[in-house]
């Protein structure tokens, strides 16, 4: 077990490094930074001089090592757009994202998992039928396309929510549906195939067989095996739902860190598009960690193996 | 009599099971209507797609009372013929879809092959670029990249195909790995035979299946990325007609003419469903067991 914790940690230094390299690749390819710093009206020389400033005149590989230490003490540089610096833009936006996130992950949990179960407990009824239809509109049916639909149902002809911004909880209501819809269906589905498989093993038929009630099983024997994956699978989609609220913010006017990066995509402001997305990657390879020495925790066949 | 002795050929029980396979033949029958539309679309469109007649804007459909069989489906904001530029935009979601599967086939059953056969340290590096890319959240990843390099049909195609590739990977990896322990590699190698020509010859071929089975997965997970990607502008440009810049271009009207973002939706939502309906056929029909006969 030890070997396996170290070399999951192992790879996940590896991967948060790699995803740093990614980032800062992708400022220095998106143009000359020292042009962007000095502005639009710079003479060559006071280009020159903010390249010396920042040292931006010495070796790509030194220039690397700056950006890390200065991003280890939490210092992201500062957006082209408007100078702010990028870490507070961020952290300013991030409760926002968070929220949508979290609640999209409360909806589809609440509603995917007892789906998926009823489901498994009764293939082929009216439920697993509707599970299964859930499930292929779930993977077709574009985000951007859902939100606009619901705009225009629920915000503009029936006026029940507010369609844009992020004053109130009602303005979460119609982001956290489309987003929900885009992890219910993963969710519901491996609640569905664990139980399947549980129920199909020796110790749900002996327990079966010595007369204990369907209730007690499905509590006691079967759920628990079923929803192990299920979690990591949940925590996985935490961060998948940070990095997806980009359409969903963007759509919805939701003043998140999602709309911060498509913003600062348009306008060519790449120090705070580079935070967010090494941002987003760091914390989806910290949730993957997280889940995966969870359930080698949790798992007796992992954890004593 | 002779000839009822003779076993079925094989390619016909194929047929035979696959016409059984409802799931299978309808998205089967989509996906050819969507390439027959994607190939002959000069022929099938009543209009030029890209012609603007500003005194045209706007025009209604056939099921308004002012409509005209002129435009069926009216005219968008530019006065273009809305039917020409649904049937052309089927174009660019199968070229996307079927280019960026291809690369990001390329890309990740070579990495899969690479990792699953040879294993240890070769297949630790590979699953560390594999954890990599999925840390990269996608559209995030895919937008920032085309805000880079421009966005345009080839770089569409080369962005979301070296997003694509990690699902292919995994799944080559563990067919690679079951294949490997079977006796008739050992066979292969017992007798000298090259490990480039096993991997072509004894690998490669008994993963097809899943191979394929992912590449439907991803064929239409590429058409919805690109219509995510061009609805939010950073995607084919304009005025290229991409469903999913028709939503984009539609939301504008869509209080007063909500179904110039129904209908390229519609579409997307058919092409993918249809898509995954072949792959899970496929899926269905490749395996020896449950086959659908019983």
């Amino acid at each position: 077990m030890l070997r396996a914790v170290m070399s999951r940690l192992v790879v996940a230094v590896l991967v948060a490094v790699t995803v740093s390299v990614v980032g800062f690749s992708l400022l220095r390819l998106s143009g000359d930074l020292a042009a962007e710093l000095a502005g639009e009206a710079a003479t060559p020389a006071e280009i020159e001089s903010m390249r010396v400033k920042h040292g931006l005149d010495r070796p790509l590989p030194l220039q690397f090592l700056d950006w890390t230490r200065a991003l280890a003490k939490g210092d992201l540089g500062r957006s082209l757009f408007s100078n702010e610096p990028v870490a507070e833009m961020i952290l300013q936006r991030l409760p926002v994202t968070l929220q949508l996130a979290v609640y999209a992950l409360i909806v589809s949990i609440v509603l995917g998992i007892p789906l998926g179960m009823l489901a498994a407990m009764h293939p082929r009824s009216w439920i697993d039928r509707l599970s299964l239809v859930t499930a292929v509109l779930g993977q077709a049916v574009p985000s951007f396309w859902l939100a606009l639909i619901l705009i225009v149902v629920f915000g503009v002809m029936l006026r029940w929510t507010p369609i844009s911004g992020s004053d109130t909880w009602a303005h979460f209501i119609l982001p956290t549906a489309t987003l929900a819809a885009s992890a219910l269906p993963g969710l519901m589905r491996l609640t569905r195939s664990g139980m399947l498989e549980a129920l199909s093993t020796d110790y749900i038929r002996t327990a079966r067989a010595k007369g204990l009630g369907e209730r007690t099983l499905m509590a006691v024997h079967a759920l628990p095996n079923a929803l192990l994956p299920v979690l990591a699978l949940a925590a996985v989609q935490l961060g998948t739902l940070l990095g997806g609220s980009v359409i969903v913010e963007s759509v919805f006017a939701l003043d998140g860190i999602g709309l911060l990066a498509y913003r600062s995509i348009l306008r060519g402001d790449f120090p705070v598009v580079q935070s967010i997305l090494i941002f987003v990657a760091l914390v989806y390879t910290l949730l993957t960690l997280i889940a995966d020495l969870a359930n080698a925790f949790i798992d007796p066949r992992i954890r004593l193996g | 009599m002779s000839d009822e002795v003779l076993p079925e050929p094989r390619w016909r029980i194929h047929l035979r099971r696959a016409r059984r396979h409802t799931g299978f033949m309808a998205g089967a029958i989509i996906v050819a209507i969507a390439a027959f539309m994607a190939i002959f679309a000069e022929l099938l469109m009543p209009h030029d797609p890209y012609l603007q007649d500003l005194s045209k804007r706007l025009l209604p459909p056939i099921w308004d009372a002012a409509g005209t069989w002129t435009h069926p489906l009216g005219t968008d904001h530019l006065g273009r013929d809305y039917l020409s530029r649904l049937i052309i935009g089927s174009r660019v979601s199968l070229i996307v879809g079927g280019l960026a599967t291809l690369i990001a086939g390329l890309i990740g059953a070579t990495l899969g092959l690479l990792g699953g056969y040879y294993g240890g340290r070769i297949d630790a590096v590979i699953m560390y670029v594999v954890a990599a890319r999925l840390s990269l959240p996608g559209i995030l990843t895919a937008l920032a990249l085309l805000a880079v390099i421009k966005g345009s049909l080839v770089s569409v195609v080369a962005v979301l195909g070296f997003l694509l590739w990690d699902r292919f990977a995994l799944v080559v990896r563990s067919a690679t790995q079951q294949v490997r322990a079977q006796d008739y590699i050992a066979g292969a190698v017992a007798v000298g035979t090259t490990e480039t020509r096993i991997l072509w010859k004894h690998v490669l071929p008994n993963i097809l299946n899943p191979l394929i089975v992912v590449a439907t997965l991803e064929m239409a997970a590429a058409i919805l990325a690109e219509a995510s990607l061009s609805f939010l502008g950073l995607g084919v440009p304009p005025p290229t007609a991409s469903w999913g810049l028709l939503v984009s271009e539609g939301r504008n009207f869509m209080f007063f003419k909500p179904y110039l973002i129904a209908l390229p939706g519609a579409l997307i939502i058919l092409l993918v469903i249809a898509i995954n309906a072949l792959g899970d056929g496929l899926r269905d029909l490749a395996s020896p067991v449950d086959s659908g006969e019983s």
